[in-house]
């Protein structure tokens, strides 16, 4: 991997983190390449860095999300951070309380990395503009999330040795997926091919001219990949209104050996989590040889390590 | 509005456009007892009315006083964020002289009492012309029809769902039969919610943005069904804000039937465009959503061949409770009073549209529509006349926006074309300077 250690040093000019849109490539691979030191760091019995000694990260989830929480809490206190989660439920929401108000309250408490999860897309550009510290984007809505496809691409980068070239099919809800989203953007800028698999009604609009091959049939589509990405189904869009049931979609779209065999011999599978199992992902299969599930948490907390080290770089009085 | 009557005026050394006669000439505009006595060249060399003010317009545009036929105030209800005051200083400055006021307030404008309140709320505050349209069915709800003939007796000029659509075509149908049977226009804004369900236009942006989409067919759908009705009832029909090119063609094709038709737009789908939403500023989100710029190219098209006869403001004061949210939270509306005369000029400017058609939607367009007095410059009809500079550049800076609320999609933006002045029955409520 001598060609990309080259990256290490490049710099990230940027104060936010609200999405793979807008990155440069050299400026992604520069994020894979700290996030490969923070694997090693990650790894020893002395597990810390003092590069956040002394600074402040929030993370504010006005969604529930235990592993992309945990993941960025841990990264923080590896780095040093004094980390705070700060849980808003919907109560103080209901309250009246809006967004910018909370965003206030917070700035007023001076953070320096403020991560942050919120159901609506935009939500953490409209705090960006509001608040005096860096914002990271741990999920938008439907949106971005950024620190996801990095962490996908470090987990492929690792097994296949590159991005560029392999075929990357991503399977399920793409319309709701923001995991979709910042992955499609992420894997062209990297050259890959991506395709897109999923019924018509799962697939947003224009989704011919977002980067991504579609394909309906997912035997089709599975043809010749490298890495076969599958995307959680929310309950709520099983029942009728997106697709019929559970079991019709499981037949046509969840992935198990027979439809896996389809794709290389060594594909790899991946789920960003939490996973449907029997609903878009057979048991054997997400537990199974090819799979690299549980490798992605790991990665989680490497590359959100590297993406929270790179944005203190460029933090005032550094 | 003063009681006693403001002294004769004379607007000289102007150039007259009165869209209704076709008239562009230089001329003269005169005023007495708050009504024009002469308009045009002909007026240039009538001598001024005894104690007359004589003001020197130095060639700058005198044209009728503009219609706004699609203003939400907040009063009643909403008081902080609108009020009939507010709403007409910024009207007066933007050389609005009528405002037409959209019941979609709390309480919805749905009984004649309440429109009598509006007029006579308009009477003692407000300093520009103030008509009610009243709600076309009861509470809005799109069940059950209001007392249009009671409700038209109070002033209402016309008759509307507000920005909500009414889904069941049965009632739909019956509102347009009865409303027919006393020659009341009913305005409707043609998007079937069911179908939108979405928070901005849908498409290849709405879907890299993660927003949920308002598919175009959902307005093409309900406009034409509703001119399936026109056909059967045969009554007064006016598609209030459209925004998609079918929708244009929807029109042109029930104007070629026949069919007692007309379609409106808001200033904002004629000088922005989807894109301009950027990294989601919800001042720019409104409904309809703002289109692709095909569709925004379409709707000038139609603007220019007369296939749109009305262009309104849209006006939807929201104050930074309903704005500043994320997206898909945030209100629909933006503000537009002050603005909608400089940026409709940009069709002008654009030469795109020719001033005389331009301006024949904000004036006898809307007139005419609700069987006005207002909106032309011919002897006898009120004085309501609007002086402009075609040409003076300026900045909308949000800090001299009257408008109690701020959301203007048109922040910091340039305009070439200044109103200098503004008349409401012969006298002077808006001075520039």
């Amino acid at each position: 991997m001598t060609a990309t250690d080259t990256h290490r040093d490049s710099p990230f000019p940027h104060r936010h983190l609200l999405g793979i849109e807008g990155l440069h490539p050299h400026e992604i691979l520069g994020l894979l390449d700290r996030a490969e030191e923070a694997v090693e760091i990650s790894r020893q019995v002395h597990k810390r860095k003092q590069v956040l000694e002394g600074r402040t990260q929030i993370n504010l989830f006005f969604e529930n999300s235990t592993r992309t929480q945990s993941s960025f809490e841990l990264a923080g206190k590896r780095l040093g951070a004094d980390v705070m989660n700060m849980a808003v439920s919907q109560s103080s929401v209901k309250k009246g309380e809006t967004l910018i108000d909370t965003a206030a309250t917070l700035n007023a408490m001076h953070p320096d990395l403020l991560v942050v999860r919120h159901h609506a897309a935009g939500a953490v550009h409209l705090l960006a503009r509001k608040v005096g510290c860096s914002v990271v984007n741990a999920g938008d809505g439907p949106h971005e999330h950024p620190t996801q496809a990095l962490l996908d691409a470090l987990t492929i980068r690792r097994h296949k040795g590159k991005i560029a070239r392999l075929t990357v099919a991503i399977c399920g809800d793409i319309a709701h997926s923001r995991v979709a989203r910042s992955n499609i953007i992420l894997l062209n800028a990297l050259g890959a091919r991506v395709r897109v698999i999923a019924p018509s009604t799962l697939l947003p609009s224009g989704i011919a001219q977002m980067g991504a091959e579609v394909f309906n049939d997912m035997r089709e589509g599975l043809k010749g990949a490298d890495i076969v990405m599958m995307l959680r189904l929310q309950r709520e869009r099983m029942n009728g209104a997106f697709v019929p049931s559970v079991r019709e979609y499981y037949r046509y779209y969840g992935l198990d050996a027979e439809k896996l065999g389809f794709a290389k011999d060594d594909a790899l599978v991946m789920h960003p989590g939490p996973m449907n199992r029997g609903v878009e992902i057979d048991a054997s299969i997400a537990d199974g040889a090819q799979s690299l599930i549980r490798e992605q948490v790991e990665m989680g907390v490497a590359v959100r390590m590297a993406v929270l080290e790179a944005l203190a770089a460029n933090l005032p009085n550094n | 509005m003063a009681i006693d009557t403001p002294k004769p005026l004379v607007l000289s050394n102007a150039r007259v456009i009165d869209p209704a006669r076709g008239l562009d000439a230089p001329g003269s505009v005169i005023i007495a007892d708050g009504t024009i006595l002469a308009a045009g060249p002909e007026a240039a060399n009538q001598g001024a009315p005894y104690g007359a003010e004589i003001v020197d317009c130095k060639g700058s545009i005198a044209c009728p006083g503009l219609i706004d036929m699609c203003v939400s105030v907040g009063e009643p209800g909403a008081e902080h964020r609108e009020t009939l005051a507010s709403a007409s200083e910024a009207a007066a400055a933007g050389g609005i002289t009528t405002i037409c006021t959209m019941p979609d307030t709390d309480p919805i404008i749905d009984d004649p009492a309440l429109v009598d309140f509006i007029l006579r709320r308009a009477r003692d505050t407000a300093s520009v012309n103030v008509h009610p349209l009243a709600a076309l069915t009861k509470g809005l709800a799109g069940n059950e029809m209001t007392e249009i003939g009671l409700l038209k007796e109070a002033g209402a000029v016309a008759f509307t769902n507000g920005h909500r659509s009414v889904k069941n075509a049965q009632v739909m149908r019956r509102m347009m039969t009865y409303a027919r049977d006393f020659d009341a226009l009913v305005i409707h804004h043609t998007e079937d919610p069911d179908l939108a369900g979405g928070v901005m236009n849908a498409g290849l942006n709405a879907s890299w943005k993660g927003l949920s989409g308002v598919p175009r067919e959902a307005e093409i759908i309900m406009l034409e069904r509703d001119l399936r009705l026109v056909g059967m009832s045969k009554g007064k029909y006016h598609a209030n804000l459209i925004s998609t090119s079918e929708s244009a063609d929807v029109i042109r094709t029930g104007k070629k039937r026949g069919l007692d038709v007309t379609a409106g737009i808001s200033v904002n789908h004629l000088t922005h465009n989807e894109n301009d939403i950027g990294a989601y500023r919800t001042f720019f989100k409104m409904s309809p959503p703002l289109r692709d710029e095909d569709d925004r190219q379409s709707m000038i098209a139609a603007v220019a061949d007369g296939t749109i006869d009305i262009i309104c403001s849209n006006h939807d004061p929201q104050d930074v409770e309903t704005k500043r949210h994320p997206w898909a939270e945030a209100e629909d509306g933006a503000i537009g009073l002050e603005t909608l005369l400089a940026a409709a000029l940009r069709l002008y400017h654009s030469e795109q549209v020719d001033l005389t058609t331009l301006l024949a939607t904000m004036t006898s367009g809307p007139a005419d529509r609700l069987g006005l007095e207002t909106g032309r410059l011919t002897k006898g009809a009120p004085a309501d006349v609007t002086v402009f500079d075609l040409e003076r550049p300026w900045v909308l800076e949000k800090s001299a926006i009257r408008s109690r609320s701020k959301n203007s999609p048109f922040e910091d933006a340039r305009f070439s074309g200044r109103v200098l002045k503004t008349v409401v029955s012969g006298k002077t409520v808006y001075n520039y300077n």
